[in-house]
């Protein structure tokens, strides 16, 4: 059990984390952009719960619920708000949002 | 152990690639949820199963499906039947699931295996959790619990139907 290093597991945050970064600079649609930062919010937690495991602590997993609490409410105001912007735009695209009015 | 953890590992990085760089959101989705039962395995394999088992029914159970059920709900029209017999073909869900069958038989591995792998001291268990998340942490299960409040009131005044003002707006 222990003989898998905290490095390696925080690397692997690391690399999930980057991957949803990327996610989110490069696609353009809106969709994809939330399941970006789905993938980045998940990243923020594998840390969290690797180091409450390295410790042995369970405050990592403690973390862990409320980031899951948060993910989920912003993922279901994200999407109503998607659901929102495509009746009104009829695009999912985010670069056709760029223009503010009323 | 050690194995299962790097195998898992490196399904949670190509299903991830493969999330943000598919064309079609169903597709990505497939990969995504590939993506998240492999982090619980690994969450497993660090002796967290509580919150193993919170990320399949949480993430992977709900999150996934709210995501599902909007792509559905935007894809309403006549090339839905066309675009769905497309997303049935079998190069569609290939991949995902050579991914699935791997972690499947680590799964295997793991349940198979000698149960001392499992009765391992350095587990946190899920009486522990509990403990602290209603001893010291109260209060910020509460105030998780006012901010699901807050989305489920927010998701609901967003998905409303629009009032006739609003669609003379938009259209």
């Amino acid at each position: 059990m222990a003989a898998v290093p905290m490095e390696h597991g925080l690397v692997l945050a690391v690399v999930l984390f980057g991957m949803g970064l990327t996610g989110v600079l490069v696609r353009r649609n809106i969709i994809f952009v939330l399941l970006s930062l789905e993938i980045m919010l998940n990243a923020a937690a594998l840390a969290f719960v690797v180091a409450g495991a390295h410790w042995g602590q369970v405050d990592g997993q403690v973390m862990f619920f409320f980031i899951l609490a948060m993910a989920a409410a912003e993922v279901a105001v994200g999407l109503a708000l998607v659901v929102r912007i495509y009746y009104r735009f009829n695009t999912l695209d985010v670069d056709a949002l760029s223009e503010m009015r009323g | 152990m050690t194995l299962i953890f790097y195998l898992a590992s490196i399904i949670a990085v190509i299903a991830t690639a493969m999330v943000i760089t598919r064309s079609n959101a169903v597709h990505a989705l497939l990969y995504m949820i590939v993506s998240l039962l492999s982090l619980a395995l690994i969450f497993f394999t660090l002796g967290a199963p509580f919150v193993a088992a919170l990320e399949v029914i949480i993430y992977a159970g709900a999150i996934v499906v709210l995501f599902v059920f909007v792509i559905m709900m935007l894809n309403l029209g006549a090339e839905t039947t066309a675009r769905e017999r497309q997303w049935l073909e079998p190069r569609a869900w290939r991949g995902p699931a050579i991914l699935a069958a791997v972690l499947f038989v680590e799964l295997l591995v793991l349940v198979l295996g000698e149960p001392a792998q499992l009765g391992s001291s350095a587990v946190v268990g899920v009486k522990r959790v509990g403990v602290a998340l209603y001893g010291p942490y109260v209060l910020g299960v509460e105030l998780a619990a006012m901010l699901l409040l807050a989305g489920l009131v927010g998701a609901f005044h967003l998905g409303r139907p629009l009032a006739p003002d609003d669609q003379r707006e938009a259209s």
